[in-house]
């Protein structure tokens, strides 16, 4: 039964893709939950709170499973100036990018929708698409705080794209290749002067060499992150004190529920990305002896890098626009640059 | 705009204003906004982020309290005072009390007057943990919220034990306190004291009090975001917070060591021993730290009024119909959000012909629009922020 159903599947083009849609369309909400989940209980351990507790009946597990039923019900509020077509939309182009870089993710060895040559390209291009969202969402509310956080999202794209490209170019020139399995494998089969790893276990099974070799990369690449995904200390477009939440303010009801999935299943394939490029992705101790292993090593990085961010969001104050910007333009691009130099001499003598 | 050719910063930056020509937006921020301390209105002018033009609206929370209070009795407007600035609420009732005890002449025992430094000190440390909680948040930062409201929980707590109430005490009589204070539900005729083991208690938590301020410190003070915020932003020098009545912390962090606590004589503060805090700059961070400061002394303050409280009675003698002898006077007080003062009319009656209430947020907003020209958006909210003002106590 199982293997006439693998066989038809491996025959049927349309029936593995719709398959494989399917599994993505239902992986965003279920990391969405679990990285909103882990972010109110994480953020009530660190303020001596308790955090939700009654929804589920243990742990309050449910919680955000009752807020969304909650959203789902709600009345969908549309301002009366607000320019509709553009309103209605802007959360389902949020959500467009989001479902975009879902499908270029290795979880295990071949284990992605679309394994593109160009996986980073796709990735940096696709990734820049929520920001359109954002700023639709903004210029459509009819509202100025809306309009205000819109352009802030707009100018925080240009500012931290560069370095965030800058970042990934190092690991690039690394790998020799643009495709994020390509990128694993490069990982894999790294040597250091003729050294290549203990038996059959490559080094990047323990430590990602890219880790080491593009440390500076990988805080250039997750600075940009947090940035891109309006994260506490780079919150600017959303600043609640201040623009009284920005793009968000007019959205309600399930519209606000796809800005609000979008923020923590993006915050999940960012860490993914983050973790394929300098993390070494699904490879671990093991990995290529028992390769189940590999999908459980890949979330644990995520977790990690997850975990940084929520622990950042609840430590910080946010910058102000205009040092986001130097930061950015001063520091970070400069950096990436001489890290890209260093680099390529680097792979030319070694 | 002025396009005075020798006032350009840049070129090209003028050029592409005058190209555009973009006129400004009138960006109104409150009466409805989270960072408004309530109902404080500001219509601002922006150019982009960069404010052009700053009009603060006051007036929305207008209760009229000095007109109710010509038609009301001394001891009844007691309850009225509470809840002008009402994260402080027994520091308020203390200049009235001071200004009606004047008036009549009378002399208030010892016993009471600690009792009243006490609370008064714990009032002032209640409301500035209320700052230490909201500025961070202001500035994105949660989680000293939850650090700062879980230790002025405590000094409530104690608040309450004494007076009852946790934000609106009522506590203050005339010529005294309140005879049964910590009398508790029995409520027995029977004059009793502070409650049980209060004092204890509040050793206790003026020592948490101290290790906390230590990690604010760590958790926010020394936080290069957050210095990257406040130093530099919103800088008062000394000679405009003295044109504009600016009065308390604000005051003392542009430099000027001017505290009511040592110039006057309405609560025993001559015999403990304090430091006025001052900060040098008169930028939101040195109000950050003049704050932080305070709260370290005046748990200094009821350390030592703790350990040296006299016994006595509570209550001076007064009549059963409390009636003020013809005249004027002006009391002042340092409340924990600057100077404080009631200006008293009396004809002879229950009640005050007139009363004038000096309330301190009133002056210290006064001064904001001056600091909030040229800036960008976030930045006033950073420095609006800093200033820790409470709308009741600028509306009355």
């Amino acid at each position: 039964m199982i293997d006439s159903v693998v066989e038809f599947l491996q025959g049927n083009f349309w029936a593995l893709t719709a398959l494989k849609l399917v599994a993505i369309l239902g992986l965003i909400p279920v990391s969405g939950l679990a990285i909103g989940f882990a972010e109110l209980k994480l953020s009530a351990k660190m303020q001596n709170r308790v955090g939700p507790y009654f929804a589920g009946g243990r742990w309050g597990w449910a919680q955000l499973l009752a807020d969304g039923i909650k959203f789902i019900q709600k009345e969908d509020i549309i301002p009366a100036d607000a320019d509709r077509p553009v309103f209605r939309w802007a959360p389902a182009l949020v959500m467009v990018s989001t479902v975009g870089l879902f499908v270029v993710i290795p979880f295990w060895d071949g284990g992605a929708v679309a394994d593109l040559s160009i996986g980073i390209f796709y990735v940096l291009a696709i990734s820049s698409i929520s920001t359109i969202g954002i700023l639709m969402a903004g210029w459509s509310s009819a509202n100025k705080y809306s309009l205000m956080g819109g352009l802030r999202a707009a100018g925080q794209l240009i500012a931290y794209e560069l370095p965030m490209v800058l970042a990934v170019i190092g690991v690039v020139i690394m790998a020799g290749t643009m495709s994020l399995s390509g990128i694993i494998k490069a990982q894999a089969d790294f040597s250091l002067f003729g050294w290549s790893g203990f038996g059959d276990q490559p080094i990047a099974n323990f430590i990602s060499p890219f880790f080491i070799l593009q440390f500076v990369g990988f805080l250039i690449f997750f600075i940009s992150a947090l940035a891109e995904l309006s994260r506490i200390p780079f919150d600017m477009p959303i600043a609640e004190s201040e623009l009284v939440t920005g793009y968000l303010t007019e959205y309600s009801g399930f519209r606000f529920l796809f800005f609000f999935l979008a923020e923590f299943a993006n915050m999940f394939t960012m860490s993914a990305i983050a973790a394929t490029l300098f993390l070494g992705g699904y490879l671990g101790p093991f990995v290529n002896v028992v390769p189940w292993l590999g999908p459980l090593y890949l979330v644990t990085k995520i977790g990690v890098l997850c975990f940084l961010m929520i622990w950042f969001r609840w430590t910080f104050p946010r910058f102000r626009e205009d040092q986001l910007q130097s930061v950015a333009w001063k520091v970070l691009v400069p950096l990436g640059l001489a890290n890209i130099v260093v680099t390529a001499i680097f792979k030319v003598v070694m | 705009m002025t396009l005075e050719q020798d006032a350009l910063k840049h070129f090209s930056e003028v050029s592409v204003a005058l190209e555009l020509q973009t006129p400004d937006m009138t960006l109104n921020i409150g009466p409805q906004h989270p960072s408004t301390h309530g109902v404080l209105r500001i219509v601002a002018q922006v150019d982009g982020e960069r404010v052009t033009d700053v009009k603060p609206v006051i007036g929305y929370m207008h209760r009229g309290y000095e007109k109710i209070a010509e038609v009301r009795t001394y001891p009844q407007i007691t309850a009225l005072v509470n809840r002008i600035d009402w994260v402080s609420g027994f520091a308020n009732e203390i200049p009235f009390m001071a200004a009606t005890e004047k008036l009549m002449g009378i002399e208030v025992p010892e016993r009471a007057r600690y009792i009243r430094m006490i609370l008064t000190e714990m009032a002032r440390i209640s409301s500035h943990l209320m700052f230490m909680a909201s500025y961070p948040l202001e500035l994105g930062a949660t989680t000293p919220l939850m650090f700062a409201l879980r230790e002025r929980e405590r000094i409530l707590d104690l608040i309450e034990s004494v007076t009852g109430g946790r934000f609106h005490p009522n506590f203050n009589r005339i010529g005294g306190v309140k005879p049964n204070a910590g009398a508790g539900p029995s409520q027995k005729k029977t004059v009793q004291d502070l409650p049980k083991g209060f004092l204890q208690a509040t050793r206790d938590a003026m020592d948490e009090l101290l290790s906390t301020c230590d990690q604010f410190d760590e958790l926010v003070t020394g936080n290069e975001i957050f210095l990257a915020r406040c130093k530099g932003v919103g800088i008062m020098p000394a000679a405009l917070a003295a044109d504009f009545g600016v009065s308390g912390p604000n005051l003392r962090a542009s430099g000027v060591a001017f505290d009511l606590r040592t110039h006057t004589d309405y609560l025993p503060y001559d015999q403990v021993n304090f430091e006025v805090v001052t900060g040098t700059v008169g930028d939101s961070f040195d109000r950050w730290q003049v704050r932080l400061e305070e709260i370290r002394q005046a748990a200094y303050i009821v350390q030592q009024a703790v350990d040296q409280i006299p016994s006595g009675p509570l209550q001076a003698k007064v009549p059963k119909v409390i009636k003020v002898p013809k005249g004027e006077v002006y009391v002042r007080a340092e409340n924990p959000k600057g100077e404080m003062g009631y200006y008293i009319v009396s004809e002879g009656g229950q009640g005050p012909y007139r009363l004038k209430i000096r309330s301190a947020s009133y002056s210290n907003i006064s001064v904001i629009p001056q600091l909030l020209e040229g800036v960008l958006v976030p930045d006033i909210i950073a420095i609006m922020g800093s200033f820790d003002f409470v709308l009741g106590d600028v509306d009355r």
